[in-house]
């Protein structure tokens, strides 16, 4: 596997763990319910939004690049 | 002596050395973390109720490391793919920010995280005793509520000279939060943002204790494998650092103008290590942090 291959790949398990850091705040926030969890749920769905996003446009430039082939 | 398939990959593996050398490299890394984690995952299921210490980290610090890891992974990348674009001006640049996320992570988790740890007091109470610290533990109020016993008291150590002295008959602790009001529902669950300890002190006999310590990793199996596991990963990280440092060198600067492709694939080899690094750390903030 080359390097933008395990990047993608990368850029998935980061998307997952924010999505995990999200579902967890939610958790808290359920149990506990201070607003920084809330707030802390809501920048880490956020995250996992530009992480997704950058990993669709990572793999459309390398594409046209030609890097991945 | 030019060494071979640097740059066109071997007919029969279909890549070039270098390649083969780093996957069979992580795949041993792999074996590596995999039974560090593997321990860590036996004893966690092994630790009975009130056993595994809770909460102890601090979450923010640690979002911000895993931030400042996945924005490197990000420069490496970019910089490999400069290289490959034969812009030369920007690859440096790239590599001098992915070099500065190391540095940022290493100071933060050397500088910062684990001297917090190491001024940081427990004391465990024996079964028999855990009565008499109803004060401290509340553990009628969380068995109340379905959670599980508190059985350390935690918090700075008033009078170190305790940890030594067999004269010294009690620890003075100026209590964490958690002990100080332990019946306060917002102490049930770990908190988002460190919380200092408070003034108020607490008393605990030596006799009652069964063992007491700094949060070192002779404290308990957690502190054990934390400090296992995240020193030995910020091993890694400051031999990535390293190696892009060289890459930074007029000696890699040479290499370009007489072969550019050669250093593109010396920082994918480089870039695929880093990767993978970054990648433990994935695994081991939810693991340790919020779990």
């Amino acid at each position: 596997m080359s390097i933008k291959g395990f990047h993608i790949l990368f850029i998935i398990f980061s998307t997952l763990l924010a999505l995990g850091v999200g579902l967890w705040c939610v958790w808290v926030d359920l149990t506990v319910g201070e607003p920084v969890y809330l707030a802390g749920a809501i920048g880490s769905f956020a995250c996992a939004l530009a992480l997704l996003v950058y990993g669709v446009l990572f793999y459309r430039k390398m594409k046209r690049l030609r890097l991945i082939t | 002596m030019e060494i071979p398939y640097t740059v066109v990959a071997r007919r029969d593996t279909g890549v070039w050395n270098a390649k083969v050398g780093i996957w069979l490299f992580l795949a041993s890394e792999v074996m590596l973390f995999g039974g560090l984690f593997s321990a860590y995952v036996f004893l966690r299921l092994d630790a009975g109720p009130g056993d595994w210490p809770h909460g102890v980290l601090n979450v923010p610090v640690g979002t911000f490391n895993t931030a400042i890891l996945i924005i490197s992974s990000v420069t490496v990348v970019l910089a490999w793919a400069a290289l490959k674009m034969r812009q030369f001006t920007r690859y440096r640049i790239y590599m001098a920010i992915t070099i500065l996320c190391g540095v940022v992570f290493l100071v933060v988790k050397l500088g910062y995280e684990w001297p917090q740890k190491y001024v940081h007091f427990g004391a465990r109470i024996k079964e028999s005793e855990l009565a008499k610290y109803e004060k401290y533990l509340g553990n009628q109020h969380l068995l109340a509520e379905g959670f599980a016993p508190r059985k350390e008291i935690t918090g700075h150590l008033h009078n170190p000279q305790a940890l030594h002295d067999p004269n010294i008959k009690e620890y003075e602790i100026a209590l964490d939060p958690v002990n100080a009001d332990p019946t306060n529902k917002k102490m049930d669950r770990p908190h988002f943002f460190y919380v200092p300890p408070t003034e108020k002190i607490g008393i605990v006999e030596k006799a009652d204790v069964e063992y007491a310590n700094m949060f070192l990793p002779k404290h308990s199996s957690y502190f054990a494998t934390y400090f296992t596991i995240t020193g030995l990963h910020g091993a890694h990280v400051l031999a990535g650092v390293l190696v892009f440092c060289y890459m930074l060198l007029p000696a890699s600067t040479r290499l370009y103008r007489q072969n550019p492709e050669h250093l593109a694939n010396r920082v994918e080899v480089a870039g695929l290590f880093w990767h993978f690094v970054d990648l433990i750390w994935i695994f081991v903030f939810p693991l340790f942090y919020l779990l």
